[in-house]
């Protein structure tokens, strides 16, 4: 069954036990499927970006959140599950954006307003791999604490300045989600540097690990800072933050914090990419299978 | 009117943060507006921080209370601009958190920066008074507080950390 997104699912249908034990889940099957329909058409850039950064804020949430009742000690698991809920809450303000671009662009093109809606709930749970659009470091495994903190450590170090941009971009709704996550990300960017350097410049054993984690997600670090179709697109118009401008921030500040943590920054790799424009790593279908399952088999079913 | 409006306020002051029962949404400082436009009501609130489960909630019972008391189409709109701060959170706000055993946060102070292993403002024991205190965590049991102990009487505390 070819799905394509964005899956329009009626709001609070009612399923029979027959329909939800049938093989063939006839009403989860998307309205249009012909990607010349006007549905799938109607993905503007403004919607591929504020679900770039829903599905970066969602799929780190996640990831973090994997730690929970697991962390290393009681107050760290405090602290990483933390962060996972600002980012889970950063990614819900993104994708209700997103759900409304949706809905008008729908609206418009197709006038039928009544009988199908995008929503934040159907945007993150039943799309599939290739329709997200995070960076590929966001999806990699959860790793060791080493890799998390570090991995976190290269997001947060990228979304504070960003989101410094953001703010003062012409799209009010995505100023004010940078604003408003601003506060947080200077947080999770002055705990995660620390954490790096405590590893770093800790024993031998934190440093290996670091170090591990160092050369494992050097590559990934490239897609932070370069810019999607959407983003050059956006950017013209005043809208998007050009990543060019915050990569010299970002690399300096890693810089700063690795040499803290008397590591090397690692030179001459070739950069992976693609997670932006929907081309992924195996771990992401992964993590999907795990979030979305319950929606996947229950579209629509609440607390 | 007028006092439509003051008769809202007045029932919001009952309506508990769920997550820290002591204070209500007028004490915190989410409620940023009151539009009453002859029979319909919109209240605008705005989270403490991006993830605060306690929003959901907060915004079905200022509905309920409302609607207890008469006033019928209800809309709450959630807004993110200006950002919360712990500015907007009343004096008396802040005396009823000391009071239930967490450190109110501290009058205007620079929030927190990206400095690296910062010294950490003095924070003032709830039950014991004493300054010498320490940060155990940024992070804690919800994400608008911190973590701390005292050095004078061992106890750990909440603190309502600056934002």
């Amino acid at each position: 069954m070819k799905m394509q997104w964005p899956y329009l699912i009626p709001e609070k249908k009612i399923y029979t036990m027959t329909e939800l034990q049938s093989t063939n889940h006839s009403t989860d099957q998307p309205v249009n499927q012909s990607p010349n329909h006007p549905i799938n058409q109607s993905i503007t850039p403004l919607i591929s970006y504020a679900l770039h950064l829903a599905d970066n804020a969602l799929l780190l949430g996640q990831r973090n959140a994997e730690w929970t009742g697991h962390g290393p000690i009681l107050e760290q698991d405090i602290a990483i599950s933390n962060i996972a809920l600002d980012l889970i809450g950063q990614a819900r303000n993104f994708y209700q954006y997103a759900a409304q671009l949706t809905n008008l662009s729908i609206n418009q093109s197709v006038n039928n307003s009544t009988a199908l809606t995008t929503t934040e709930n159907t945007l993150a749970y039943m799309r599939d791999a290739k329709d997200f659009r995070n960076c590929l470091l966001v999806e990699l495994e959860k790793g060791d604490w080493a890799v998390t903190v570090l991995r976190q450590f290269f997001f947060s170090n990228c979304q504070f300045y960003f989101f410094k941009e953001l703010r003062n971009r012409k799209d009010t709704t995505l100023a004010a989600i940078a604003e408003k996550s601003l506060k947080e990300v200077t947080y999770h960017l002055r705990w995660s540097a620390e954490w790096v350097i405590r590893l770093g410049d800790g024993t031998e054993e934190s440093n290996t690990r670091i170090t591990k984690a160092l050369f494992d997600l050097w590559p990934y670090t490239g897609e932070l800072t370069s810019n999607a179709v959407y983003e050059t697109i956006l950017s013209k118009e005043g809208i998007a933050v050009d990543l060019n401008l915050i990569k010299q921030q970002w690399t300096d500040k890693t810089k700063e914090v690795l040499t803290a943590a008397t590591l090397q920054l690692p030179e001459n790799y070739t950069m992976q990419n693609g997670g932006k424009e929907g081309k992924h790593t195996e771990h992401l279908g992964h993590i999907l299978t795990d979030m979305q399952y319950l929606q996947r088999t229950y579209p629509g079913a609440e607390w | 009117m007028n006092s439509d409006k003051q008769q809202i306020l007045a029932l919001l002051e009952q309506v508990p943060d769920p997550e820290v029962p002591v204070l209500s949404v007028i004490d915190l400082g989410i409620v940023r507006d009151i539009k009453i436009d002859e029979d319909k009501i919109e209240v605008v609130i705005t989270p403490t921080y991006s993830g605060c489960p306690a929003m959901d909630v907060i915004s079905m019972e200022i509905k309920m209370i409302l609607l207890e008391h008469g006033f019928k189409k209800i809309t709450v709109t959630t807004i993110l601009s200006p950002a919360w701060t712990t500015d907007w959170m009343s004096e008396a706000g802040k005396e009823k958190l000391r009071a239930y055993g967490i450190a109110p946060p501290n009058p205007t102070r620079p929030v927190c920066d990206t400095r690296l292993f910062a010294e950490e403002e003095a924070v003032q024991c709830p039950h014991c008074q004493s300054y010498n205190t320490r940060v155990v965590s940024q992070f804690g049991s919800t994400a608008c507080k911190a973590l701390y102990q005292c050095n004078d009487c061992l106890e750990p505390f909440d603190y309502f950390k600056c934002h």
